[in-house]
C-alpha cells in the first residue's frame, strides 16, 4: 500500500516553527503525537480530537490548509493516514508541504513500502525517524539519503 | 502482512515463573483484537496492572520492554505517568536498547512542570560528554523537546562544545538544540551567536540549515543581533546564488530543485535582515529577481521557493520593478490548477491590494474568476479581494460580475457579499440610477442579509433623487408585485408607493416600459403586505402609513383606504393600533389638515435622527390635531398677506415644497421634523409686544452644527388680573427663508403671572439673507378679543448672520 499525500501545518509560537506533529488515521487513532510545545495531557487529547474533526471532513475539493485556531494546519491524507504539522499562520505553507512528503518518502524506504501497520507496531522508530528530520520544531535534515543513512546506523546499534 | 516487523529486541527472554510479561509486538496485537472500546480498555488495564507490578519488583532486564509498551499505551490516550521514574532508570543504564527507549519515554511522558525531569540532566550531561555519538544525539534531541531553562543554563557548555565538533551528524544536532535553548533562555544569545559566522562557511547542507536557523532565531530576539548579522547578507546571497545556479548537492535535490528547504530558510533570514534597511535590500535585489526568474515551477518545491521570494521581496525594500515581477508572480500563481497554489496567492494579494493597487489590479480578471472556487476558504479570500479591487473606472463591470456571485454565493458569503456591494455601490456609483438599480438587485437576491441601514440608506437615496421617483417607484412597484417576502425590499417599496404613488399611475415614464397599473391594484398590493404573516412589524407600518398617504396622491375616494385604516383601529400590534387610531381621526375630525400633514417629505439630513420618520411625522401630526385650530379662509389670506409684505414666495424648488398647493395655507405651521435639543448660546432676548399685562419674549438659539438653522422660542407672559385664552401666534418670513412653527404648549395664560405659553419657530437661512419677522397674536383678554399684527424690529444681527 503506497502512501498518498497529506499535509499539515505546524503552529507557532514564540519564533518556534513547529507546534506539533501528528498523524492520525481516518477513525482518529494517533500513531503519532510530536509535540514541540508545553500542553497538559487533556490539552493533548483536546487538540488531537479538534484536529481529527477539522481535516476528517475536508476532501480532495478543498486546500490543504486549514485555520485551526490562532495557528494553520498543513495536512496531507495518504491512504488511511493524515499526516499533519501545525505552524503559525504567516508560513510558508508550500514549504511544508514538502516536508510532509519528504517524511513520508522517508518512512515509505525506510520501512520498504509503508503501510499504516508497520507505524503501529514499530511506533518507537517512527519517533526516530521523526527525530531525525525534525528537531526543536525546525526542519533539520532533508536529504532523503543522508537520513536513511543514519536511520540503518541506529538500528544496527540494537 | 506486508512489511517486516521488527522485534523491539532479538534476545529471547528467560520464562519467568510469574505470568510471562508481554512482547510489544503481542500486546498491540491483543489490543487490536479488541472489538469494542470497553474490551480495549480491560486489556490495557490488565497490561498496565502488570507493568506496574514488574516496575515495582525492578526488573532491569525487561524494563525498557514494559516501557516501550507503556508508551505505545500512553499514544493511545491512556494515563502513564506512572513510568516517569522508569524513563530515569532507563537512561541511566550503560546500554544502547535502555538508553534509546529511556529518552523516548522523558520526551513523551516528562516535561519541565514535572519536578523529576530535573533528575536526568545529570543524565544527559555525562552523555553529552563521553556517550557514543548516536547517544549524544539522542540526549541532544530530549534536550532540545523538552528541555527546561534550567536544564538548558546547565547543559549549554557541553552543547556549545558539540557545535565544533567535526562530526556531522552531531553538528546539526546542536545547532537545532541551542536554537531551543535560546528560546528558552535568551541571555544563552551571547554564548551561540560567536560560532555562527564560522558555521556558515560550512558546505553541509544540514549544517548550513541549522545555522541559518539560529541566526535567524537570534535576529529576532534582539536587534543587536540583527545588527551584527546584516554584514553576512552578502555571504548568503552567495550561498543562495551558488545554490540556484549550480546547486551543492544532488542528493538535497527535490523535483529538480536543489535544497528548496534551505533555499527557503536563507530567503527567510533575508527578509529580516533587510527589513528597513536600504542597503542590505539593494544587495539582494539581483538575487531576488533570479531567484524569481530561474526557478521551475512545475512542482510544489519550485513554487514553495518562489512564494517565498514573493514574499522577501514584498517586505523589503526593493526596487519597484522587483515588486511588479513579485505581484506577477502571484498573478500566474492564481491561474494554477494547484488549489494550494492559488490560496497562498489570494492571501498574500489581499496584503498587497493596499499597498501596490495598481500592480494587482492588472490581475483583476484572473480574480474574478476565483470566486467559482469550490473551497470556501478560496471564494471568502477572492470576494474580499474583488471588493478591494473596486474602484471608479472599474465599478459597472465588477459590480456585475459580483452580483451574478451574490445569486449563487454559499449562505455565509451572502451577508458580506450584499454589504460589500453596497459599500463599493456607494462610493463609486456612477449615476443614481445606477446605484439605484444595483441596490434594489441586492434587496431582491439577499433582501435578508443587509444590515439595517440599508433601508434608511436607499429611501435617502431615492428621496434625493427627484428626476428619479417616477422610475424608481415603478420598478419598486414591479419588484414588490412580484415578491412580499424580502423585507427591507417590501419597506423600501411601501415608503416610495406611498410617497409618489401619483407618479406611479401616470403611466409614462420613458426609462422604463409603461405601466399602466390602476388604483385598486395599489391598495390591494399595499393591503396584502399588511395581511402577509411574512411582514414584520416595522414593515405592516410602513405599508399602513404608504395606504394613508395614498389617500391624498390618488383620485379616486377614499373608502377602501378608509376601511382598512378603521379595522386596524383593533389591531393587537399596539404601533399599528396607534397609527390607524391617528389615522383614522386624520379622517374624522380633521380632514382638512390630512392633505398637509401628508405632503411628501422633505429630504432628510443624512446626520440627521435616522429614526422612522413616519412614526414621528404622525404623531406630531396627532398632536398638533389636539392643539391647532383650523385654519379658515380669511386667516389664511391674512397670511398671505403678512407674505406680501415680505416677499412673495412661491415655493423653493429646490426640496420637495413645504409650500403646496392645499387649503392648509402658504405657511406650513404643522408640519414637523424632530430636533435635537438647542445648545445653549449667547443671542441676547427680545421683547417684542407689550399689552395691558400680556408680555411677547423672543430668545434665540443658533445650534453650532448647523449655522444654517435659527431656533426662536417665543413667551407669552401674562401679568394682569385677567387671563388670557385661546392664544394663537402665527409668524411669516421671507422668501429664502424657510419656517416652520412648533406646537404651542398650550393657549391660556393664567392670570397674575401664571404658566406662560412657550412655541418654538425654526427657521432655516442657508443664504444667510437678513432676517426680518412679522407676528400675528389673536386672543381673548378681559373678555375682548385682541388681534395684533406687527414686524419685529431690532432682530439681533447675530441670529442671522
Amino acid at each position: 500500500m503506497r502512501l498518498k499525500r497529506l499535509g499539515e501545518l505546524c503552529k507557532r509560537r514564540e519564533g518556534l516553527e513547529i507546534r506539533f506533529i501528528l498523524i492520525q488515521n481516518r477513525a482518529g487513532k494517533t500513531r503519532l503525537a510530536k509535540w514541540y510545545m508545553q500542553f497538559d495531557d487533556d490539552e493533548k487529547q483536546k487538540l488531537i480530537e479538534e484536529v481529527h474533526a477539522v481535516v476528517t471532513v475536508r476532501d480532495a475539493k478543498h486546500t490543504n490548509f486549514v485555520e485551526f485556531r490562532n495557528f494553520k494546519i498543513i495536512y496531507r491524507r495518504y491512504a488511511g493516514l493524515y499526516f499533519c504539522i501545525c505552524v503559525d499562520v504567516n508560513d510558508n505553507n508550500l514549504a511544508y508541504l514538502e516536508a510532509i512528503h519528504n517524511f513520508v518518502e522517508v518512512l515509505n524506504e525506510y520501512f520498504h513500502n509503508v503501510c499504516e501497520l508497520d507505524l503501529v507496531f514499530n511506533f518507537y522508530k517512527v519517533y526516530t525517524v521523526v527525530d531525525e528530520m525534525f528537531l526543536a520544531g525546525e526542519i533539520r535534515e532533508t536529504s532523503q539519503t543522508k537520513v536513511l543513512k543514519q536511520l540503518l546506523m541506529l538500528q544496527s546499534l540494537e | 502482512m506486508p512489511g517486516q516487523r521488527v522485534f523491539l529486541h532479538s534476545r529471547t527472554l528467560p520464562v519467568r515463573m510469574v505470568a510471562p510479561s508481554l512482547k510489544l509486538q503481542d500486546l498491540i496485537e491483543e489490543i487490536r483484537g479488541a472489538k469494542t472500546q470497553a474490551q480495549e480498555r480491560e486489556v490495557i488495564q490488565k497490561e498496565c496492572a502488570h507493568i506496574r507490578a514488574s516496575f515495582r519488583d525492578g526488573d532491569p532486564v525487561h524494563r525498557h520492554r514494559q516501557l516501550a509498551k507503556l508508551l505505545y499505551v500512553h499514544m493511545l490516550g491512556y494515563p502513564a505517568h506512572f513510568g516517569q521514574m522508569e524513563c530515569l532508570k532507563l537512561i541511566a543504564s550503560s546500554r544502547f536498547t535502555d538508553k534509546r527507549v529511556g529518552y523516548l519515554g522523558a520526551m513523551l511522558l516528562l516535561d519541565e512542570r514535572h519536578d523529576a525531569h530535573l533528575l536526568i540532566t545529570n543524565s544527559i550531561k555525562n552523555d553529552l560528554s563521553q556517550g557514543i555519538q548516536p547517544v549524544q544525539g539522542l540526549a541532544l534531541c530530549t534536550l532540545s523537546t523538552m528541555g527546561s531553562a534550567e536544564m538548558c543554563r546547565d547543559l549549554a557548555p557541553e552543547v556549545e562544545k558539540l557545535l565544533l565538533q567535526p562530526s556531522p551528524y552531531l553538528r546539526k544536532k546542536a545547532i537545532l538544540t541551542a536554537v531551543h535553548m535560546i528560546r528558552k533562555v535568551p541571555e544563552l544569545s551571547s554564548v551561540f551567536l560567536p560560532p555562527c559566522v564560522h558555521l556558515l562557511h560550512e558546505r553541509h547542507h544540514g549544517i548550513l540549515l541549522g545555522t541559518i536557523t539560529l541566526i535567524t532565531e537570534l535576529c529576532e530576539r534582539s536587534p543587536a543581533a540583527l545588527k551584527h548579522f546584516r554584514k553576512v547578507v552578502p555571504q548568503l546571497v552567495q550561498i543562495l546564488r551558488t545554490l540556484v545556479t549550480t546547486g551543492y548537492s544532488t542528493e538535497h535535490s527535490i523535483s529538480g530543485v536543489s535544497d528548496p528547504f534551505l533555499q527557503v530558510q536563507i530567503l527567510r533570514l533575508l527578509r529580516i535582515l533587510g527589513r528597513n534597511h536600504e542597503e542590505s535590500s539593494e544587495t539582494m535585489n539581483d538575487l531576488l529577481a533570479q531567484v524569481a526568474t530561474n526557478t521551475d515551477t512545475s512542482r510544489n518545491a519550485g513554487n514553495a521557493v518562489l512564494f517565498e521570494t514573493v514574499l522577501t521581496i514584498m517586505d523589503i525594500h526593493s526596487a519597484a520593478g522587483l515588486r511588479v515581477l513579485a505581484v506577477n508572480i502571484l498573478g500566474r500563481f492564481l491561474l494554477n490548477s494547484d488549489r494550494n497554489i492559488r490560496y497562498v496567492a489570494l492571501t498574500s494579494l489581499l496584503r498587497l491590494v493596499q499597498s501596490d493597487h495598481s500592480a494587482v489590479q492588472r490581475h483583476r480578471p484572473t480574480v474574478v474568476d476565483c470566486l467559482q472556487e469550490t473551497d470556501a476558504s478560496l471564494s471568502r479570500r477572492a470576494l474580499e479581494l474583488s471588493l478591494a479591487l473596486v474602484n471608479s473606472s472599474n465599478v459597472r463591470a465588477m459590480m456585475q460580475e459580483l452580483q451574478a456571485f451574490l445569486e449563487s454565493c454559499p449562505p455565509d458569503l451572502r451577508a458580506d457579499c450584499a454589504s460589500g456591494i453596497l459599500l463599493a455601490a456607494e462610493r463609486f456609483a456612477p449615476t443614481k440610477r445606477w446605484h439605484i438599480d444595483t441596490i434594489l438587485h441586492v434587496l431582491t437576491t439577499a433582501g435578508t442579509h443587509v444590515r439595517d441601514d440599508a433601508v434608511a440608506n436607499l429611501t435617502q437615496l431615492i428621496g434625493g433623487a427627484q428626476e428619479l421617483h417616477a422610475y424608481s417607484v415603478r420598478r419598486l412597484y414591479n419588484a414588490l408585485a412580484e415578491d412580499i417576502s424580502q423585507q427591507p425590499l417590501v419597506q423600501v417599496a411601501a415608503w416610495c408607493i406611498g410617497e409618489y404613488g401619483d407618479l406611479l399611475l401616470e403611466g409614462n415614464c420613458e426609462e422604463i416600459e409603461p405601466l399602466q397599473v390602476d388604483e385598486e391594484e395599489v391598495l390591494a398590493l399595499l393591503e396584502k403586505v399588511l395581511q402577509s404573516h411574512m411582514s414584520l412589524p416595522a414593515t405592516r407600518g410602513y405599508a399602513l402609513t404608504a395606504l394613508m398617504k395614498l389617500s391624498t396622491r390618488l383620485q379616486g375616494d377614499n373608502n377602501r383606504i378608509r376601511q382598512v385604516v378603521s379595522i386596524y383601529r383593533s389591531c393587537l400590534d399596539v404601533e399599528l393600533q396607534q397609527r390607524a387610531v391617528e389615522y383614522d381621526t386624520l379622517f374624522q375630525k380633521y380632514d382638512h389638515m390630512r392633505a398637509a400633514i401628508l405632503e411628501k417629505m422633505p429630504l432628510v439630513e443624512r446626520d440627521g435622527p435616522q429614526a422612522d420618520e413616519e412614526a414621528k411625522q404622525s404623531k406630531e401630526a396627532a398632536q398638533l390635531s389636539e392643539a391647532a385650530p383650523a385654519p379658515t379662509e380669511s386667516q389664511a389670506s391674512q397670511l398671505l398677506d403678512l407674505l406680501d409684505l415680505l416677499d412673495r414666495a412661491s415655493g423653493d424648488a429646490q426640496h420637495p415644497p413645504p409650500l403646496d398647493p392645499s387649503p392648509g395655507g402658504a405657511l406650513v405651521y404643522l408640519l414637523d421634523l424632530p430636533c435635537a435639543p438647542p445648545p445653549p448660546a449667547p443671542i441676547p432676548d427680545l421683547k417684542v409686544f407689550e399689552r395691558e399685562g400680556v408680555q411677547l419674549n423672543l430668545s434665540f438659539i443658533r445650534p453650532p452644527e448647523n449655522p444654517a438653522l435659527l431656533l426662536i422660542t417665543i413667551t407669552a407672559t401674562n401679568s394682569s388680573e385677567g387671563d388670557v385664552t385661546n392664544f394663537i401666534c402665527q409668524a411669516a418670513v421671507p422668501k429664502s427663508l424657510q419656517l416652520q412653527l412648533q406646537a404651542p404648549s398650550g393657549n391660556t395664560v393664567p392670570a397674575r403671572g401664571g404658566l406662560p405659553i412657550t412655541q418654538l419657530f425654526r427657521i432655516l437661512n442657508p443664504n444667510k439673507a437678513p432676517l426680518r419677522l412679522k407676528l400675528r397674536l389673536t386672543y381673548n383678554h378681559f373678555h375682548q378679543s385682541v388681534q395684533e399684527i406687527f414686524e419685529v424690529n431690532n432682530l439681533p444681527v447675530e441670529s442671522w448672520q
